[in-house]
């Protein structure tokens, strides 16, 4: 009995590791094998699930509609593109109205700029809108991930930490204080949240 | 004492067919080592075994029993691993096979697990809700799965008390990242015991029929380190969408088109982050209960945890 492939984990990762990594690479020489784009906290993501706040939406297609959406998370932003074969993806980018919070799933792309950079992006497989609830919960998720990798880092048996450290030579501490940043952020929010309600129930 | 006795009569019973042995002298064997030399009852017991293995020419294979593993019904991970248990029929099930006596869930402490009987074993059969204690099965895998059968060794006695059967259901949580094709609104084949879903009108056994309705997900829920495969039923599927099977043909009808149903649904539903329970079937989690998990976060709860990893 041939074994189905397994599905591709989809990992948390925050935008600015994401635009940070440009190198991507395949376990085998297989012409369908997945490719994967190298996190430089040191892991393989062939797909992402990130919540943020869609910004700014445009239509940049030229015949056909291809939609770009910005996505805002506590520490840079995502650049999502949505095209005649991601339907759903794309109708939902065109009936969302900025600002809302969203949900993507999808496949990390990578395309070299004209002087030689390296851009990444996400290619939705859905988007969805979701509550500010889930946004935090994601938040809160994409911290500890990326902390639980970086606490992996520097594991003899991390292949990834391995490539990433030839690859990025990442400043890892930077990572750490950033994952640390956002949850500090959800903690200040909270507490603005608190005051307000104080202020309001203090008007009355 | 009484232990020690209890022990002293199961090795007795083991050799039954092979030496005539009493109580008291293997008691006595055991208790010289065990009080006297301070040695654990385990190891008492397999030297005590051993020595009467020799004394009957026998390969330590050839007993039943003894040696054998006590391991909960929930926590087998070995294929061909000889076991006693003690756990109580949960359910018999109808055997698809003419060669198979019995099969059903057996269950203890720890959860359940599916055992077989064969015809060729000729043992007495199993009562549902009735608690035994079974010794000599032996484990068996499956893609994954284990289950126990029953052989011609096996021992079969019942005991007076009963069992709290344990809950092995699984428990996953992350966010809902995909709902596969065969979700939403489905046809299912309506001959007996065929509950196959209709590809095109079309069931793999019985071709061409006349379809049912119903409604089930097939969804993914992955936390970034794990992908767990869950099927919601149609019961679940109404709880999680809030929209009910009625609703849904209502919905297939206006629009022409059963796939508006699923459309809908993962509008509703991706991208939010669920704890379901159930059984594991295969690769997938049937899901009993399920939650979203939708609770404001603490975030400074969060904050001092994520500064510990």
């Amino acid at each position: 009995m041939s074994q189905a492939p397994t599905r591709e984990v989809a990992r948390r990762v925050f935008a600015r590791e994401f635009n940070d990594a440009s190198h991507t690479f395949k376990e085998s020489d297989d012409e369908r094998a997945p490719v994967y784009l190298l996190l430089p906290t040191g892991e393989r993501a062939n797909r992402v699930f990130l919540v943020g706040t869609l910004t700014e939406k445009e239509d940049v297609g030229e015949d056909d509609e291809y939609w770009r959406g910005r996505i805002v998370d506590p520490t840079g932003t995502f650049f999502v593109y949505a095209g005649q074969y991601q339907p759903e993806a794309a109708s939902t980018l065109r009936d969302l109205e900025p600002p809302a919070y969203v949900a993507v799933v999808g496949k990390p792309r990578t395309y070299e700029t004209d002087d030689g950079g390296v851009n990444v992006s996400v290619r939705p497989e859905s988007i969805t809108a979701v509550d500010a609830a889930t946004r935090d919960r994601w938040v809160v998720e994409a911290a500890r991930r990326t902390l639980e990798r970086l606490d992996a880092f520097e594991d003899e048996s991390n292949e990834y930490a391995r490539m990433a450290r030839e690859e990025y030579d990442p400043a890892v501490e930077e990572y750490r204080r950033m994952a640390l940043g956002a949850l500090e952020g959800l903690d200040e929010s909270d507490e603005l949240a608190a005051s307000a309600d104080a202020d309001a129930s203090a008007e009355h | 004492m009484t232990d020690l006795h209890t022990h002293a009569e199961d090795i007795v019973a083991q050799f039954s067919d092979h030496l005539d042995l009493t109580a008291d002298e293997v008691e006595e064997r055991l208790d010289n080592l065990v009080n006297e030399y301070r040695v654990p009852v385990d190891e008492a017991r397999r030297s005590v075994v051993n020595s009467y293995l020799d004394e009957a020419g026998l390969e330590r294979d050839a007993l039943g029993g003894g040696g054998n593993a006590s391991v909960g019904l929930a926590e087998i991970e070995q294929d061909e691993q000889w076991l006693d248990v003690t756990a109580k029929v949960v359910e018999l099930w109808e055997p698809r096979s003419d060669s198979v006596a019995q099969v059903g869930l057996l269950g203890d402490e720890t959860g359940t697990t599916k055992f077989v009987a064969f015809e060729t074993s000729d043992l007495p059969g199993l009562e549902e809700g009735q608690v035994y204690r079974l010794e000599n099965l032996v484990t068996d895998e499956y893609q994954g799965n284990f289950s126990v059968k029953l052989n011609r060794t096996t021992t079969i006695t019942e005991v007076a008390e009963d069992i709290e059967v344990g809950d092995d259901a699984e428990t996953v949580e992350g966010a809902l990242v995909d709902i596969q094709s065969g979700s939403g609104l489905i046809k299912r084949c309506p001959e007996d015991d065929c509950t196959r879903v209709l590809q095109n009108g079309r069931c793999s056994e019985h071709g061409s029929v006349e379809g049912e309705f119903d409604l089930r997900i097939k969804g993914v829920l992955d936390d970034g380190e794990t992908v767990h495969e869950v099927i919601f039923d149609r019961e679940s599927t109404e709880a999680l969408t809030g929209t009910t099977l009625g609703e849904a043909k209502d919905m297939a009808m206006d629009a022409l088109d059963t796939t508006v149903v699923a459309d809908e649904m993962r509008t509703g539903t991706l991208g939010r982050y669920y704890r379901v329970q159930g059984p594991q079937f295969g690769r997938y989690v049937l899901v009993d209960e399920f939650e979203r998990l939708n609770d404001p976060i603490d975030a400074e709860a969060a904050l001092i945890e994520a500064r510990s990893i």
